[in-house]
């Protein structure tokens, strides 16, 4: 007979303020097997463990049940208690009744109490089925993978490199660099943004222990935390990188005027043949197919003609490795909101409509127009300066409510800086709130209003449109509750931050949740910032929410951290929660064999009985993650799942309708 | 000791990696739902034997609700493809059973929807009370 101990937790008043926690434990000692009840305010602090430790002693328990939170935040703590007490871990349950039960039912207290009862009887009746189960281990590959090469991935590369480990960056772009290669000053100290990122970009490139994969793509995931098997594909870039010498005379020759230049946010044009910036890292060409006048008509061959070393290979085909690493760093950064989508500021349809990201180019001396700011449609240089923040953040009707964090401050910069280069143009924002939480960032603003008169107007704008050669903007002044119109020759919109288009194919790959925009989601809001659900996948940077470049610089540390904390251990526990086989009931059918994701099914000739060879099933216990996929489809009730057994289950539904 | 009420037994499978932390973060933002459903937690929807979903309608339970990774998003890669192939069939064998569909349902909420799991509750339930109500007449 069981010998169950339940642990019913106040936890504060977030459960005690809604379920009548006492008579919760009083019911539980009216169940079979449950010799000990009791509740305390906190079973997650130190005495509240020490609590079941002594109960477990004292009354002989050979196994527990915490009615408590989610397992999902502390299955570990209490199974690391039960197996303090001197039982084994996996002989403990938990009771979610604060998620599932005080936090969304504090409308009906009665309700909630007698919820907490059932949920606390399930827990106990599944607990009565558990199985001692002993720890398993594996290898890990101590190799780790950052996706994107932008400045948190390449912080984070640098980060797990110089604590001795291989790492492989792998960079969609014929560059690393990223969005921070395409900003002209940082705020709020206005240093260079190349000045600060180059040399890192360079240490990179030229660390022993990091190996750049440019032009690259993750095409496929398989495996798990500690060993992943990734395919990662390589573009043909038709250009033979190891004869390139990086004299740019191809870019120089090359005649096709197609293609527009992504780094410069298509406002200028760019070769068919080219590296996207100068300072590229690696500093080799790409051919563009699509633009490429040889590819397009089958005539032209320019850049082989001229290439002093015969690096040009239009014949390349993409190419497509698989390798092992231990661990992976999600770093794939932003794109910067639609503008299109607010039909009313006439991006697209006005030249001088210009995206926050197009202005950083034209201001950034090393940009198309080497920082001369102009007007897109005449070359003229502007006079009046409007800028409207919160396109595409905090806007319900746009499914965009979350504020961006970068905008304020970025629109404060840019409009100092056009200040700087112009003193005698003016300059307008219309803002919403001046959201400047940061070190130094408040101040920087008031800087840009007082000292540089950059002129801020509380609203929103309603109306661009254009007058001869001008653009009207028409907007509110909430502050002095009249309507404005400004005369503006140029517009730059402050474009709010949203995931890389193909962020969610990528977390689909790798199984990482994503939330309703595409961001990817962290293990848990506050106390698992870098780390997601899938062990052994970290996040960095502003593909797990908007930040601006010090906090993703803080993150990618953090999430390097994680890597060499998994790195430090020759053997990584993992749950023995995985299927099992009854070789005498399994009817060979194969079908389990057929569903496994993992291929973690064998069939094997097996004994049953002397003699008797048998065809059946076998699980591979390495490889087996637990889904239970092959529980739910064995015929035979031959398989189960340690940990939710067929019985567990059954006597789940069992108690809930009784 | 204990005063039953006459309310609803819904039970609720939620798959560990998406639905029931999708659940998890409904209570973190204080969504209010009715008491009326208990969850069993499990590994992936791909768990999921359809004899489960009988064996609870068959102990009387008023509803169930079935609920997992968004297609695509399945934690194992495909669990989710095989419970939805399973709920295609399953849903006419109930309909053949007699057990009337506003008893039975499905739902696709990720980790991140905490107020659309509140949502998905409140449907069932209303959807059950329906059922019952129009039986009891």
């Amino acid at each position: 007979m069981a010998r169950i101990g339940v642990f019913v937790c106040h936890c504060g008043t977030n459960i005690a303020g809604v379920v009548d926690v006492k008579r919760v434990a009083e019911y539980a000692l009216t169940l079979p097997g449950v010799k000990y009840a009791i509740d305390y305010k906190y079973m997650c602090s130190d005495p509240g463990q020490n609590a079941i430790i002594e109960a477990v002693k004292e009354h002989k328990l050979d196994r527990i049940v915490v009615t408590a939170c989610s397992p999902r935040m502390h299955e570990g703590t209490f199974r690391k208690a039960a197996e303090r007490s001197g039982i084994n871990q996996y002989m403990s349950e938990m009771a979610n009744v604060r998620e599932h039960d005080s936090w969304v039912h504090s409308d009906d207290k009665e309700a909630a109490t007698l919820k907490a009862m059932k949920l606390m009887e399930m827990s106990v009746a599944k607990v009565r089925r558990s199985e001692a189960l002993s720890k398993m281990y594996a290898t890990v590959e101590k190799r780790a993978l950052v996706i994107g090469g932008g400045i948190a991935g390449i912080q984070a590369a640098l980060d797990i490199a110089e604590a001795g480990h291989k790492v492989v960056i792998v960079e969609k772009d014929p560059s690393i660099g990223g969005r921070m290669a395409q900003l002209d000053k940082t705020f709020p100290t206005l240093d260079c943004s190349a000045c600060i990122l180059t040399p890192k970009m360079v240490a990179a490139s030229q660390h022993p222990n990091i190996e750049l994969r440019v032009y690259s793509e993750v095409v496929e995931v398989n495996g798990y935390v500690g060993n992943f098997d990734i395919k990662i594909k390589k573009k043909a870039s038709s250009v033979d990188n190891k004869k390139c010498i990086s004299c740019g005379v191809c870019t120089l020759k090359c005649p096709s005027k197609r293609a527009q230049s992504e780094f410069d946010e298509k406002i200028a044009p760019r070769k068919a043949i080219y590296t996207p910036f100068p300072q590229a890292v690696p500093n080799k060409p790409v051919i563009d197919r699509e633009a490429c006048t040889f590819f397009l008509t089958g005539k032209c061959r320019i850049c082989e003609k001229v290439c002093p070393t015969q690096a040009i290979d239009f014949n390349q085909q993409d190419e497509v490795v698989t390798e092992k690493f231990g661990a992976v760093v999600l770093a794939t950064g932003f794109d910067i909101f639609d503008s299109n989508v607010y039909g009313e500021y006439g991006y697209g349809e006005y030249k001088d409509v210009v995206t926050s990201l197009q202005f950083e180019r034209l201001i950034n001396s090393s940009g198309p127009t080497e920082g001369h700011v102009v007007r897109l449609s005449d070359k003229k240089e502007p006079k009046n300066l409007v800028w409207i923040q919160c396109v595409g953040s905090r806007d319900e009707s746009k499914g965009r409510p979350y504020c961006s964090r970068v905008c304020c401050m970025y629109t404060a910069k840019q409009a100092m800086l056009m200040k700087e280069h112009y003193p005698e143009v003016n300059c307008y924002v219309f803002y919403i709130d001046i959201r400047a939480a940061g070190k130094n960032y408040e101040e920087f603003v008031q800087k840009a209003q007082n000292e540089y008169g950059v002129i801020y107007l509380r609203g929103r704008v309603s109306k661009i449109y254009e007058k001869k050669d001008k653009l009207i903007v028409r907007g509110a002044d909430t502050l002095s509750g009249s309507q404005v119109e400004i005369v503006a020759d140029m517009v730059v919109l402050a474009n709010g931050l949203e995931p890389r288009k193909d962020a969610k194919s990528l977390a689909q790959l790798f199984h990482v949740s994503y939330d309703q925009y595409g961001f990817f989601t962290e293990l848990h809001p506050k106390l698992g910032p870098v780390e997601t659900a899938i062990a052994g996948v970290f996040v960095a940077g502003a593909c797990q929410a908007c930040k601006d470049i010090p906090d993703t610089v803080a993150q990618a540390g953090a999430a390097a951290s994680k890597v060499l904390g998994l790195f430090s251990k020759e053997k990584m526990e993992v749950e023995p929660l995985i299927a099992k086989v009854d070789p005498l009931v399994c009817s060979g059918c194969e079908t389990c064999y057929n569903v496994c994701p993992y291929s973690a099914i064998e069939m094997e000739d097996r004994e049953v009985s002397r003699g008797n060879l048998k065809h059946v099933a076998k699980v591979l216990d390495s490889v087996c993650k637990g889904c239970g996929a092959c529980v739910g489809a064995c015929y035979s009730k031959a398989v189960d799942l340690k940990g939710f057994s067929e019985r567990q289950v059954y006597d789940q539904i069992e108690t809930v309708t009784q | 000791m204990e005063v039953k009420e006459k309310k609803l037994n819904i039970v609720g499978f939620l798959c560990n990696w998406c639905s029931y932390a999708g659940a998890d973060l409904t209570g973190l933002g204080r969504n209010i739902y009715p008491a009326d459903i208990k969850i069993i937690r499990i590994p992936c929807t791909g768990r999921m034997d359809p004899m489960m979903v009988i064996e609870a309608f068959h102990k009387g339970a008023d509803g169930v609700l079935v609920s997992g990774c968004h297609p695509g998003d399945c934690h194992y890669s495909e669990g989710n493809y095989y419970w939805r192939r399973r709920y295609a069939h399953l849903k006419e064998l109930l309909d053949f059973f007699g057990i009337d569909k506003r008893r039975f349902h499905a739902s696709w909420v990720s980790a991140s929807e905490g107020k659309k799991f509140a949502e998905v509750v409140k449907k069932v339930v209303t959807e059950t009370q329906d059922w019952k109500d129009s039986n009891s007449k």
